[in-house]
């Protein structure tokens, strides 16, 4: 293809192929300050025109790669980047087979891993960049969380944090202009804006953590904890991963492990303050159980 | 050299992965990917030096494979349970039964639908038990569905309900419509069961049968889509039978004579012989000159770029509509292309 790029995040190298030179280029802008990649790329990705003259008409990108969904529509020119994102989800949901793969937010602290998993618009992605930048946390990731299906160990997937709405301007009040990507109004999703982990989680992104806590974080609704069985949790995250059932047994033990050694709890909060005051909480009792491996 | 060369290359053992560096790593990987070959030459390739994350990769390729065959098999287990106690018996086709009787093209082999082969009047048999087991229709569409009951080889799709997996009842091995008629009353006959060559009870075609219907699959039916995974199927399954004729040149002769009467029972022999010559030129030790149609042949097959994306549009095109040419009577196929184009469901 005309314009490429690899990058590297945790354990997966992404080739991007573009027909376009402007998709590559916010790119390497938005992964200039992550850590090149080394080797062949394992996973491809293609940003191509819907048709020929799409590349200049009324430019539309086509979502594709080694795995494709068939009739995904094309996005436009200016949404580019969200295009590439969409892309790298579908080779990881669809492709990746090395790890479990959880849709769910990460950080960490002290070597351990809290989870957070839920649909869009729960807040997960907020409360793990918010934590990320608390200065106490390693930010891992807030798509995909990997989990290893041979050590249990979750691992860090820290693509740029995929801000959306009102999550934008909250984390804009906190973190520097340099480590957004540009702001893409009314995307299907709505506006969205990437924003760059800090250094140190791009520094540490190969470090593994054992999961302590599993929350699955409701936004806009009072104060509420309520604790998940195993059998609950278990049926939860079979939903929440896209490959548990093509990694068969090894996906079964990886996740039964899971369940049954790592709390897990439903959370509502109001806002944010009161979401990271009360993960804090949470996290702090969660510390004084300890640690089945 | 293009992607698409290396892979064949490496597959035919003609390249060392040695001397690949991280960009024809990359276009192999891609172009695998799109031919369903990944797996395959992650087996390939287990005891070759690649770079680690390739080899990481191929790990992760070899593993996912071994469970998509494990499950595979346990569809194919699900099926007699419905089968059986109607009395239905039926034969292994394709990537299950090449997965069923551990042939070597099954290591790394990817495996899509369960296909199946049940005597003609035993599909409403069939039918019945599979639906009261669960499976579901796939198409709602009338003339889709009739067109299957009337023309085609196989029941309309399957799929079950809570597996969410695909069954292909069929009951010959060509659309009726097709120009060839196999002897689909031989396919079932000769079928097993030898237990050298059936794994847990099931049974597959005979070797002979199963060559033919490989070539039949990739050479008569279809528009060359898959097809270096088909030929490399084609090319393992001729070397498991060459070496069991034997290594004097009278037992082979015999046992390719054989093959070849086998051939024109099914009225296959020319596709046979084609896929025989393709197999040969894509994945053989040494090079061989083809002919020219086999060459046009070739150029469809290899039309990927490094990116894996399709090329050659209008070559493909051709097959597309040499596969429905070979498929049905000229009147019958402006008939049926006709009805799909008004339903706006024609997709060349």
């Amino acid at each position: 293809m005309r314009h490429s790029i690899r990058l590297g995040i945790g354990p997966v190298q992404f080739r991007v192929g573009s027909d376009w030179a402007q998709p590559v280029a916010q790119l390497a802008n938005l992964y200039a300050s992550y850590p090149a990649p080394t080797g062949p790329a394992n996973a491809t990705v293609r940003l191509a025109a819907a048709r020929p003259w799409r590349r200049f008409i009324r430019p539309a990108v086509t979502i594709g790669g080694d795995f494709t969904i068939p009739d995904a529509l094309p996005l436009p020119l200016s949404m580019g980047l969200l295009a590439a994102e969409m892309a790298m989800n579908l080779q990881m949901a669809l492709g990746w087979r090395r790890h479990m793969l959880l849709h769910a937010s990460a950080a960490e602290r002290g070597g351990r891993a809290l989870i957070m998993s839920g649909a869009s618009g729960s807040g997960k992605s907020t409360l793990a960049a918010l934590l990320g930048e608390s200065g106490e946390w390693r930010l891992m990731g807030d798509e995909f969380t990997l989990i290893d299906p041979v050590s249990g160990a979750a691992l860090a997937f820290p693509r740029p944090v995929s801000l959306k709405n009102a999550a934008i301007a909250e984390m804009a009040a906190r973190v520097p202009a340099d480590r957004f990507g540009p702001l893409l109004k009314d995307t299907p999703k709505g506006d969205i804006r990437h924003m760059i982990p800090p250094p140190a989680a791009l520094a540490a992104m190969h470090q593994p953590a054992l999961p302590a806590l599993i929350l699955f974080p409701r936004f806009g609704t009072e104060l509420s904890v309520a604790r998940i069985a195993p059998s609950e949790l278990f049926v939860r995250l079979t939903e929440a991963s896209t490959n548990y059932a093509m990694l068969g047994a090894a996906g079964y033990n990886a996740l039964t492990r899971l369940v049954q050694t790592v709390p897990a709890l439903a959370v509502s909060y109001p806002d944010s303050a009161s979401g990271l005051a009360l993960v804090e909480q949470l996290w702090a009792e969660a510390a004084q159980e300890p640690v089945i491996p | 050299m293009s992607a698409v060369r290396t892979l064949i290359d490496l597959l035919a053992a003609r390249r060392d992965p040695a001397t690949l560096d991280d960009h024809d790593w990359e276009g192999v990987i891609s172009v695998a990917r799109a031919e369903a070959l990944a797996a395959t030459l992650a087996e390939r390739l287990t005891d070759a030096v690649v770079p680690p994350p390739i080899a990481a990769l191929f790990a992760d390729l070899r593993g996912a494979a071994k469970v998509q065959q494990s499950q595979a098999l346990w569809e194919a287990v699900m099926a007699r349970r419905a089968l059986a106690p109607v009395g239905v018996r039926f034969v292994l086709l394709k990537g299950t039964a090449y997965a069923a009787a551990d042939l070597p093209n099954a290591a790394g082999r990817q495996i899509g639908d369960l296909d199946i082969l049940v005597a003609r009047e035993d599909l409403p048999a069939a039918e019945a038990a599979l639906l009261r087991a669960g499976w579901e229709w796939v198409k709602s569409d009338p003339y889709d569905d009739a067109y299957y009951r009337n023309h085609m080889h196989e029941l309309p799709p399957l799929i079950h309900r809570t597996r969410d997996r695909m069954i292909d009842v069929h009951h010959t091995i060509l659309p009726l419509t097709h120009r060839a008629t196999p002897d689909a009353a031989a396919l079932l006959a000769q079928s097993g069961p030898d237990p050298s060559f059936v794994g847990e009870g099931f049974l597959t075609l005979n070797p002979a049968d199963m060559l033919i219907h490989c070539a039949a699959h990739v050479m008569a039916d279809g528009d060359l889509s898959g097809g270096l995974r088909n030929l490399w199927d084609f090319h393992c399954l001729m070397q498991v039978y060459d070496a069991q004729a034997g290594s004097d040149i009278h037992d082979r002769d015999a046992a390719f004579g054989r093959l070849v009467h086998r051939a024109e029972r099914h009225q296959l022999l020319q596709p046979f012989l084609r896929a025989r010559g393709l197999a040969h030129a894509l994945y053989g030790r040494e090079r061989v000159r083809l002919g020219l149609f086999d060459r046009f042949i070739r150029r469809a097959l290899t039309a990927r770029d490094d990116w894996g994306r399709t090329t050659r549009p209008f070559t493909r095109l051709a097959f597309t509509i040499r596969s429905h040419w070979l498929r049905m009577p000229p009147l019958m196929l402006a008939r049926h292309l006709w009805t799909k184009w008004r339903k706006g469901s024609l997709s060349v």
